[in-house]
């Protein structure tokens, strides 16, 4: 893992310094706060329905035990005892007081954490796959181009006022876990045809009000020319992107408005003029950071007791046959801890579990943890041997909901319980659409399905990829909730269609259980998964089972 | 002839805990919407929004919300205000749990 330089730790500590005098001054009335608003948005501090909340970076999913322990402790310590894990790979502490927050800044500094640029108009947390350096799919660990990246963008004073926020997204592997095409950049590492590693070069997805696919700028682009091309894809964006109207800022709109070709042409230029000024002290630093990122090293040992253990107790072949993913090393698994027990709030996880969590990385995972993009945690380098132990440990801290993929694993923004530009709840409608297909007992026999809900267009629930998305909206004073089918987060990503009309509140749920037992209905199969079904039908049949049952029921 | 105006009341965050906040009749920040002044008359709303954006050492974000008389005094007519007066729903947090004597 990437351990701070002291030319980082200095940094730090002064950016937390000046934040505290701001806070200082904005307490004691020297500064109004229309003069504080960017200070604290830059420090990622917003201001929210009922307090404030603090944004903390968690760059490329990657946390060690020491810093998950100091994440709990500042949720003890500032906050109400939890903390809630973001799809930017984020976590939120959300009843932190004013004059609190430089001590909470200070307590990240001291484990080599920030708050930086997780607001404002400039590049944002670089996310990663959560499974990098484990998974077995990968070309290679993207992470020290992560990391590099999040060197060149914090405080790089040409984009600290971009036209608007930009989400930069990167995967090494095939099997795109980081949700590369609905980002503002987003980097597939690919091979050539001499089987070198380089980037697939993704611009203008997104999700929000205009939800896009990203496209295909460079099909292949040498690892060594990566700061250069970003640098000059940022030029003509802070350029040619539209400061008139926010709702037409993003990257998405300049290369929608202008055209894949005109922009490429753009960024060309701008290379052409900025490459020679890069004579190789970036990939010195890569170096350096890559140094960081060496695997572990993996140990050989039986895995006997594993197997055995399947064999004795089939709740924890259950938890295998669903929370692990194939790792690269011989005899280990990647281990995904659920934070979606059904009737909880995805993503949140208490100081307690936290700290159980950090314990368990430290003695069984090589003291690494992830934060995936769906709200959940990954201990990335698990020897099967230690499974049992793993288990039994995680059973004793409430984590061991056997759901990844599953239809209780929903992602979930905050929604109208916490954020101010909500305009309907999303927790509540995760809680009884999870605790209900619970009851029914279908979660296993319906297979890989991902329902995504945003509390509003934003999307920061991603609801546009989720098989089923769900986003909510005001309608004259009431809670509705809009329904959209088909979306795709992966390599072959799609923007789900919406159905029709929105449903209240008591009646989203119901919704939704209609569909998902019409599927089992329509499938082919018990291998079809729900997409694969949509995607042989079509909408109707769906639109049907949404809508005629209302229908005759009103009837 | 006009729409009939929609009662309101001055609210806002607490600068230090970012809690709700709503202006009573006497000048002061409650953290209950109940005690708020109920405004009917435009003007007078405006007079009490352009006092409450110059307390710019106390509360943060001051705006008008619609309300209507209930039984304990104001309250809120849009979901989101009703929220603001409560807290989230997952948790027993904010001031649900703060204020129970209401």
């Amino acid at each position: 893992m990437y351990s701070y330089s002291e030319f980082d730790d200095a940094f730090l500590r002064e950016r937390v310094a000046q934040f505290r005098a701001q806070v200082g001054r904005r307490i004691d009335g020297s500064l109004t706060e229309e003069e504080f608003r960017p200070l604290r948005l830059m420090n990622g501090l917003y201001l929210q329905l009922h307090a404030y909340m603090l944004r903390v970076a968690i760059p490329y999913g990657t946390l060690s035990a020491t810093q998950m322990r100091q994440l709990a402790m500042i949720a003890d310590r500032w906050d109400k005892g939890y903390g809630h894990f973001t799809t930017r790979q984020n976590i939120q502490f959300n009843w932190p007081q004013l004059r609190d927050v430089p001590d909470m800044l200070q307590a990240l500094a001291d484990v080599g954490m920030h708050a930086i640029q997780t607001s404002g108009n400039t590049i944002r947390n670089v996310t990663a796959d959560h499974f990098a350096g484990a998974a077995a799919d990968e070309i290679e660990d993207p992470r020290p181009v992560a990391e590099l990246l999040r060197q060149w963008s914090t405080d790089h004073p040409e984009f600290q006022f971009l036209p608007r926020k930009f989400k930069i997204a990167i995967t090494g592997a095939p099997n795109d876990r980081a949700v590369t095409r609905a980002h503002d950049i987003g980097l597939r590492m690919v091979r050539n045809d001499r089987g070198e590693p380089g980037f697939e070069v993704i611009v203008g997805g997104g999700l929000g009000r205009t939800p896009m696919i990203g496209q295909t700028i460079r099909d292949f682009l040498p690892k060594a020319e990566l700061l250069p091309y970003l640098e000059a894809i940022l030029s003509a964006y802070n350029l040619m992107g539209r400061r008139d109207n926010k709702y037409k800022a993003r990257i998405k709109i300049t290369v929608f408005e202008n055209g894949l070709d005109a922009f490429k042409g753009e960024v060309d230029d701008t290379y052409a003029r900025l490459r020679p000024g890069f004579s190789g002290f970036d990939q010195e630093m890569l170096s350096e950071i890559a140094g960081h990122f060496a695997p572990p090293v993996f140990r050989v040992a039986p895995t006997d007791g594993y197997d055995a253990a399947r064999r004795a107790d089939p709740v924890f072949r259950s938890w295998t046959d669903t929370n692990l993913a194939a790792h690269k090393a011989d005899g280990y698994a990647i281990v995904s801890i659920s934070l979606k027990k059904q009737g909880a709030t995805p993503g949140d996880a208490t100081s307690d579990q936290m700290r159980v969590m950090a314990d368990l990385a430290e003695r069984y995972g090589h003291d690494e943890l992830r934060i995936s993009h769906e709200q959940n945690v990954i201990l990335p380098h698990v020897h099967k041997s230690d499974l049992p132990a793993i288990y039994a440990a995680l059973l004793g801290a409430d984590l061991a909901t056997a759901n990844i993929g599953l239809i209780s694993d929903i992602i979930a923004c905050p929604g109208m319980d916490y954020c101010s530009l909500a305009t309907a709840r999303s927790i509540p409608i995760a809680q009884d659409i999870a605790t209900r297909f619970d009851e029914l007992g279908l979660e296993q026999a319906i297979g890989p399905l991902k329902i995504k809900i945003s509390g509003c267009i934003n999307a920061c629930g991603h609801h546009h990829v989720g098989h089923i998305g769900i986003l909510g909206l005001d309608r004259a004073g009431v809670e509705n909730y809009q329904i959209t089918l088909g979306g795709d987060h992966t390599e072959t990503a799609a923007i789900g269609e919406k159905t029709g009309p929105g449903f209240a509140a008591d009646a989203i749920v119901p919704a939704i259980e209609r569909l998902v037992t019409g599927y089992l209905d329509l499938r082919a199969g018990p291998d079809e998964t729900f997409l694969e079904t949509y995607r042989r039908l079509g909408a109707a049949p769906f639109k049907a089972m949404l809508y005629d049952t209302e229908a005759s029921d009103a009837a | 002839m006009s729409r009939a105006y929609i009662p309101k009341v001055v609210t806002a965050n607490h600068l230090i805990a970012g809690d709700s906040v709503w202006l009573t009749a006497d000048d002061r920040w409650s953290p209950v919407m109940t005690e708020a002044e109920l405004i009917d008359d435009e003007a007078h709303a405006a007079i009490r929004l352009l006092f409450a954006q110059h307390q710019k050492a106390v509360v943060v974000g001051a705006y008008l919300a619609d309300a209507r008389m209930g039984t304990h005094g104001p309250e809120p007519v849009h979901f989101r205000e009703a929220f603001r007066t409560r807290g989230p729903s997952n948790y027993p947090h904010g001031k649900q749990a703060d204020i129970r004597n209401v």
